[in-house]
């Protein structure tokens, strides 16, 4: 196995923490403050890491596995992702279909990790978390099948090799709509805004952070990990869509890369800016419109 | 220019779909303005290699029409009658979605079955001017208001419109802009009659007329 | 074969000798379970054996019935599904020895029908003669009734009884009309001698009436939340698990009678996987009953195999190999995997209902402190059937997503469209799957007793749990050693999707490590977090409340107001009903909401008809007056008419 496949777990791994400090920077920036340093996430994992713990005593073994099964499938997501044209480390035809299935793995134990504290405010939380994401799922799933019938190919490796320059200009729309398709799965499944408020403080709002009140230490650092995981997986699914630079040379397709993945980061931190959370009830149809572009995308890829 | 004809497909199929999904009546007609502006640029579109003069006035002729004089007069119409929201619909929003996708595939599964004559411009134009023509006579059932039915005779006739460009192509102008005619001055016949209701009844609601019949 | 006889023999001689032990319990009900283990384990040594071998095993006995011929041939189709029959059966009736332990009365009447239907079941995927397999379908069906009316003092037991006996002779009715058109047009019963003739379309719409009825293909499916719930657990376990799949047998066995199928038979069965599925999982979500819910995932379940099978049908429609056994060998896995999950829930749920004695799940909580065992199993079924990795439901799901993927990819439009749809339905059961068993596993077991019945509760015997485990193993082996699992079944898959080798099924083996992948990080991470936390402090509290400081169990979320924001999203098709009494005044009353939801397809389609049924029978009420002789009557009189027409 050479190298460069470990591009994209080794990236993930590193430098996913970052991606939600540019995130901050950007909103601190266009709100005119300071902001807190892009490092922050990892001053925060570091701190989290080394304290102790404190449990619920309404919970049980679930509560603690809940944020480990968080981290691990989203590390096992970022061996199914390649950087531009170099393939994935673990890609296969089908792959994007484990890709879908592990977070969904994750999601489950999160979802039963807040039910087990048995109390009201996770219930609520993880409610509302699997009403969106069964929303998201067929979004997300016919948003790749498009891409597969445009690049003919059932891996996520073949999908990003097929993409290029020559494949926007010939299906230019097709792929829009993927890409918003796709960034409209990214915020719903990262519980950005318009979906989620990462920065609230009210628990009744709440989707994603009033799941893991009860999590401490490093319990709280294996969730927050986590969770920049899954924000650089989606973030660089849709990145290597949308961000056509395949040009055969390893470095200059991760240099392309990241500066998609930092351009992602932008764009979220000025949509968090721009824009109020939308009403819980409006979600379900922000998320059934993802899922109509995803359709009309494969109408257009029928033909 | 396939790829632009394909834009203007998505942008027609986007629009109308928003149109079935929203109850704020001033992005409804923002919605049928954009619309009409999008299929202003059709007949530049369609002509791949020479534009001539003629489609040019044509794009400018719709614009404006399509564009701005209709939004206006009923934006003016709208702001008189004081209401800003279609209030319980005969049909409510996702249900509205969900027909429109409906609609679409009717229409994609009748056209493939059709032999239309004429240049094959996009395989989805057809198809996608049916959509509008029946996305259209649904606004038209489904809404209470007299100005939502107002935008669905505009949406019906930018189907027609989009159909006619297509199809014929050099669209005799004075047949376009006869039709064009026949609209404004319907909208303006509508807008005066919208104000009338309004001052009579105090609502819009085109249901509660039958309470004319004495 | 002679063994198969000879299990089946013993299945029926156990039935027996436990109904004549009469009064003494324990030894009827050992007798019954004994009969139906050994037997189960004597008939599942020729199954394996053709797997293994792919050698069809075939006896032909005499057998004095017109038109009828007593075949029976074990080929890899009937060994595939005899395989998870009688393993569940066995496993079953071992947990019925625990279920039935504080029996009011004598289990000799419950085993000999219980081993009565194992050997219809049985029998059925064996027979090949018409005549023989409606037998063996109809020994199944009453024996399925009776054990579905073991309650039969309580009157909602009796109508869900009566229910299922409508329902699934209904659908015999169908397979009546199926059987003799093929009769009409092959001029005899024997499948090896079956003719389409010229209206084989027919021919499909019939078995899919018929044998979709006992599947439970939406809208057929309205005896299933009846019937399950209203049985003893290891029951519905058998009944949920695998005798609706002998639907799904009589399906794929008509299929390869049928000769090539044209597309539109595809899109059929994907049209009806995609409706069964997603309403199928609508209703489960909507449910408050612990084992409806269950049932109602049957119905779900059998819309995925239905998108699979449909998936090959396309496949040999269209002449892609690869789609054929791609979509064959997902639905025929799903087959067996239902079987292990759903079984294991349903014994689970069964465990829950013995040692709490309610099925409401708004009225348990906190189970996994006090059942450790069953909640761990019930957690691995729940998984399962939620479709995740790295167990089964994920390794058939998985198959059928790679086979419509495929057709998107490479195929022409008229297998692609139904492909997609195959994708945006197993996409959206997958969700809301989760969501109904993150609802059904958190709120039985998880948080803290929501009612006095959940406080006393405590693990069953190891008669109830051992059957648990083996199965929650089976899931767990399926899902990590898939590859293996689809080459051993090839043979079946080749029955249906033509001869040939298993292209893409490999890929498995790539699941399986990436699954071995995550179960190592998982390890990992776990130890990394104990190596942390040594030495520090780690402290236990109360749930953090938010700032309130007297949270009691009763303020938990409910299941209902879990799953309120999906049903009240998709109302239009759930027509939950609300009774609401809201607190008014300064001086509040006490107050209630209560929800409901009764099966729309019942309400509105079945309901109504059955009505007007009702009334026409009515109006010919005048016939009906009591006297025998004038009864006899009638009966001589349609003899004649029938006589005379038959002369004219």
């Amino acid at each position: 196995m050479e190298a460069p496949r470990l591009a994209q777990p080794v990236l993930a791994i590193l430098f996913a923490p970052l991606l939600l400090g540019v995130v901050n920077r950007v909103k601190a920036w266009v709100g005119g403050r300071r902001g807190p340093p892009v490092l922050q996430a990892y001053w925060d994992l570091a701190k989290l890491l080394r304290k102790g713990a404190v449990y619920s005593r309404s919970t049980t073994w679930i509560f603690r596995a809940g944020p480990i099964v968080g981290v691990c499938a989203a590390l096992v997501a970022t061996a199914l992702l390649p950087v531009g044209d170099t393939p994935a480390l673990m890609g296969f035809p089908g792959d994007l279909i484990l890709l879908a299935y592990v977070f969904g793995l994750a999601r489950f134990f999160t979802v039963l990790a807040a039910l087990d504290t048995g109390s009201s405010f996770e219930g609520m939380g993880a409610s509302r978390e699997v009403q969106f994401s069964a929303l998201a799922e067929p979004a997300l799933l016919l948003a790749l099948a498009a891409v597969a019938r445009n690049t003919g190919s059932t891996s996520l490796t073949g999908m990003m090799q097929g993409i290029s320059v020559h494949a926007w200009t010939t299906a230019g729309p097709a792929l829009a709509l993927v890409s918003a398709a796709l960034l409209l799965v990214f915020l719903a499944e990262n519980a950005r805004i318009p979906v989620d408020d990462p920065a609230t403080h009210l628990e009744l709002t709440m989707i994603h952070e009033v799941m893991v009140l009860d999590h401490g230490g490093p319990d709280f650092a294996f969730v927050l990990y986590g969770a920049a995981l899954k924000l650089w997986v989606l973030g660089a699914l849709l990145v290597g869509i949308a961000v056509p630079v395949r040009s055969g040379d390893p470095w200059i397709d991760a240099a392309g890369f990241a500066a998609g993945m930092l351009a992602l980061a932008v764009v979220v931190g000025a949509v968090e800016s721009s824009m109020a959370r939308l009403k819980l009830l409006r979600v379900p149809q922000l998320l059934a419109g993802a899922a109509a572009l995803s359709a009309l995308a494969l109408i257009l890829v029928l033909r | 220019m396939n790829m632009l004809m394909e834009t203007v497909v998505v942008l027609l199929i986007l629009t109308n779909l928003m149109l079935l999904g929203t109850s704020r009546l001033f992005a409804c007609i923002r919605l049928v303005a954009f619309q009409g502006v999008v299929l202003g640029c059709l007949p530049v579109l369609v002509h791949s290699g020479h534009v001539g003069a003629r489609a040019v006035g044509l794009a400018v002729g719709t614009i404006l029409l399509k564009g701005v004089v209709f939004p206006r007069l009923l934006f003016r119409a709208l702001r008189e009658a004081n209401i800003r929201r279609e209030v319980d619909p005969f049909v409510g929003y996702s249900v509205s979605i969900f027909a429109g996708i409906l609609a679409l595939a009717v229409s994609i599964w009748t056209t493939r079955h059709l032999t239309i004559p004429g240049p094959g411009v996009s395989t989805l134009i057809f198809p996608v001017s049916l959509f509008t023509i029946l996305v259209g006579l649904f606004h038209i059932v489904s809404r209470r208001t007299a100005i939502s039915q107002v935008l669905g005779y505009l949406v019906l006739e930018n189907g027609i419109y989009t159909f006619a460009v297509v199809i014929v192509g050099e669209v005799p102008l004075m047949v376009e802009l006869g039709v064009l005619l026949d609209i404004y001055v319907a909208v303006f016949v509508m807008g005066i009659t919208i104000y009338h209701i309004n001052r009579e009844f105090d609502h819009i609601d085109a249901d509660q007329l039958d309470s004319l019949k004495g | 074969m002679s063994l198969f006889f000879v299990g089946i023999g013993v299945l029926l001689v156990g039935g027996l000798l436990s109904a004549a032990a009469g009064r003494n319990g324990p030894w009827s009900g050992r007798l019954g379970a004994l009969g139906a283990v050994v037997g189960c384990g004597l008939a599942l040594a020729p199954a394996v054996g053709v797997l293994g071998t792919g050698v069809a095993l075939e006896s032909r006995l005499p057998w004095p019935m017109p038109g009828g011929s007593f075949r029976v041939e074990i080929d890899a189709l009937s060994a595939f599904f005899l395989l998870p029959i009688l393993a569940l059966s066995a496993l079953a009736a071992v947990y019925g020895t625990g279920y039935l332990r504080p029996a009011p009365r004598p289990p000799g009447a419950h085993w000999l029908y219980y081993n009565a239907l194992v050997a219809g079941m049985a029998l059925t995927v064996a027979a090949r003669n018409g005549i023989l397999f409606l037998i063996a379908w109809e020994t199944m069906t009453l024996a399925s009734f009776f054990l579905v009316t073991y309650d039969h003092q309580k009157e909602s037991v009796r109508e869900a009884g009566w229910i299922y006996m409508v329902a699934t002779h209904l659908g015999t009715a169908f397979l009546l009309a199926l059987f003799l058109l093929l009769q009409k047009s092959s001029g005899s019963l024997d499948f090896d001698r079956l003719e389409p003739g010229t209206h084989a379309g027919l021919l499909f719409v019939l078995a899919v009436l018929g044998f979709g009825t006992k599947a439970g293909f939406l809208p057929l499916h309205v005896w299933l939340p009846e019937a399950h719930p209203a049985a003893p657990s290891h029951v519905s376990a058998l009944m949920s698990g695998v005798m609706i799949k002998t639907g799904i047998y009589g399906l794929v066995r008509i299929l390869t009678l049928l000769g090539p199928p044209p597309l539109w038979w595809g899109w059929l069965l994907v049209g009806i996987g995609a409706t069964s599925g997603i309403l199928g999982v609508l209703f489960a979500l909507a449910q408050h009953d612990l084992k409806r819910l269950l049932a109602y995932h049957s119905v779900e379940n059998i819309g995925i195999i239905a998108l699979g099978l449909g998936l090959g049908v396309l496949g040999v429609a269209s002449g892609s190999h690869t789609l054929a056994v791609l979509g064959f060998a997902g639905g025929l896995l799903h087959v067996a995997n239902h079987a292990a999950f759903k079984g294991l829930l349903f014994l689970g749920a069964g465990a829950v209902l013995h040692a709490t004695g309610a099925r409401e799940i708004d009225h348990l909580g906190g189970l996994q402190k006090k059942m450790p065992w069953t909640a761990g199993c019930f957690l691995v079924g729940a998984a399962a059937i939620s479709g995740l990795p790295p167990l089964n439901g994920f390794v058939s799901e998985f198959l059928i997503y790679l086979g419509a993927f495929r057709a998107v990819s490479g195929l022409g439009t008229g297998v692609a469209v139904p492909a997609i749809a195959v994708i945006g339905s197993l996409a959206l059961i997958g969700g809301l799957a989760a969501a109904c068993f993150s609802k059904a596993y958190g709120m039985v077991f998880l948080g803290e007793a929501r009612s006095g019945h959940a406080e006393h509760a405590h693990d069953p015997g190891g008669a109830m749990v051992a059957p648990m485990l083996v199965l929650a193993a089976a899931c767990a082996a399926i899902g990590l050693a898939g590859p293996w699992v689809v080459r051993a079944i090839g043979p079946a898959i080749a029955a249906l999707a033509g001869p040939g080798d298993l292209p893409e099924t490999g890929l498995l083996g790539r699941v399986s490590l990436g699954a071995g992948a995550f179960l190592a990080l998982a390890a990992l991470l776990a130890f990394l977090r104990s190596r942390l936390l040594a030495g520090r402090r780690v402290g236990a509290a109360a749930t953090w409340g938010c700032g309130y400081a007297a949270p009691s169990p009763r303020m938990q979320y409910t299941a209902s107001s879990y799953a309120q924001p999906l049903t009240d999203l998709l109302r239009l098709f759930l027509r939950t009903r609300k009774h609401l009494r809201q607190p008014g005044g300064y001086f509040p009353g006490p107050s209630s909401l209560e929800t409901e939801t009764p099966d729309v397809c019942r309400d509105r389609i079945f309901e109504p008809v059955f009505r007007g049924f009702g009334w026409v029978l009515a109006r010919l009420n005048w016939l009906q007056v009591g006297q025998v002789h004038l009864y006899v009557l009638y009966i001589a009189l349609t003899l004649l008419a029938l006589l005379i027409w038959r002369l004219h």
